[in-house]
């Protein structure tokens, strides 16, 4: 009867020793996704406890332009795709795509935080800022906080692009290049809740 | 289990590098942009039955991320993609935790709140 771990024997992937580093960081970046998903649906959770708490004050559907979300959403989806373009532009080495195409999402993505900046001083203005009712706290604390990761993934994206030009297309410029993707698109998956959970069943 | 078994494929990568990934993106878009203007449909026009818009949005909603899963973030069915399904199988156990868990028991607590005139009526 042969023994059952054989030290020569193969048995399963972990028999061909470490998998390749680009594996191991896109699956960390992966599980730090996940929990900041996990961090987000704290904050949903209690948006949608809180959304009918308001206090007296003005409802989403006083507040909530859908024409403006609409246009918000475009301009993630289509940076979301400018991004995935970026990303098969570098891994074939076509930098001037590449350039183009990170100067899309780039314009995109702005263009996203403006509207949702001014959204934000609208409201303010109007007397429905976050310390109005605990809808707006809650308001303010979700939609907020995808704001600032939104205006985090555009300085990283700055400082890839000139890695890219410094240091060209290198191993692990290429390994952030492709964490900065994942997490332009996982950022695009909160709004899709985002969108609907807010804006479109808050303004009904 | 063979020895010569492909290695895990990390999350966005196509292991395969097939031409078609330029179209993979765009049917990705295009799909996106249609639930969009569906959820959009379903929410903003009075064309749908009031108290179904709710679950239709909501299903919208997921069959909308689940495009994005998959055309963007190339999370796949295949044996290399095992750990990230799992990862992502325990991320969407926790979320459902944290955000059916504290709706349900909101909303209980609401329930069985006492209504304000009858709690002051027993502070006297």
């Amino acid at each position: 009867m042969p023994a059952l771990n054989a030290p020569n024997e193969a048995t399963g992937p972990s028999a061909q020793g470490p998998a390749p580093v680009e594996i191991v960081v896109a699956y960390g970046f992966w599980i730090f996704l996940l929990s900041d998903i996990i961090m987000f649906s704290a904050l949903f959770a209690s948006y949608a406890v809180l959304s009918g708490e308001t206090a007296g004050g003005p409802s989403g559907k006083d507040l909530f332009d859908l024409r403006h979300a609409a246009i918000e959403t475009l301009c993630l989806l289509f940076s979301s795709y400018t991004c995935g373009l970026g990303a098969l532009a570098i891994d074939r080495r076509r930098l001037l795509a590449f350039y183009l195409c990170a100067a899309l999402t780039l314009l995109l993505g702005a263009a996203f935080l403006g509207l949702e900046i001014t959204e934000f001083a609208g409201m303010v203005a109007a007397g429905a800022g976050p310390t109005r009712s605990a809808f707006l706290s809650a308001f303010f604390a979700l939609v907020g906080l995808h704001g600032v990761h939104v205006s985090i993934g555009l300085l990283w994206l700055v400082f890839m692009v000139a890695q890219v030009a410094a240091q060209g297309p290198r191993d692990y410029v290429l390994r952030r290049l492709h964490c900065f993707s994942l997490f332009w698109h996982a950022l695009d998956i909160i709004w899709i809740a985002l969108l609907t959970l807010v804006y479109l069943l808050g303004s009904r | 289990m063979s020895p010569e078994k492909q290695p895990d494929s990390a999350p966005g990568k196509d292991p395969d590098r097939t031409a078609g990934t330029i179209a993979t993106y765009t049917a990705g878009l295009g799909f996106a942009l249609l639930l969009t203007a569906a959820s959009f449909l379903v929410g903003k026009t009075g064309l749908f039955w009031p108290p179904g818009v709710p679950v239709g949005l909501a299903v919208l909603a997921i069959a909308q991320m689940g495009v994005h899963l998959v055309f963007f973030l190339h999370i796949s069915t295949g044996p290399d993609n095992t750990n990230n399904v799992l990862a992502l199988a325990f991320g969407v156990l926790i979320v459902g935790l944290v955000v059916g868990g504290s709706l349900w028991i909101m909303l209980h607590l609401n329930a069985n709140m006492m209504p304000a005139a009858a709690a002051m009526e027993m502070m006297h």
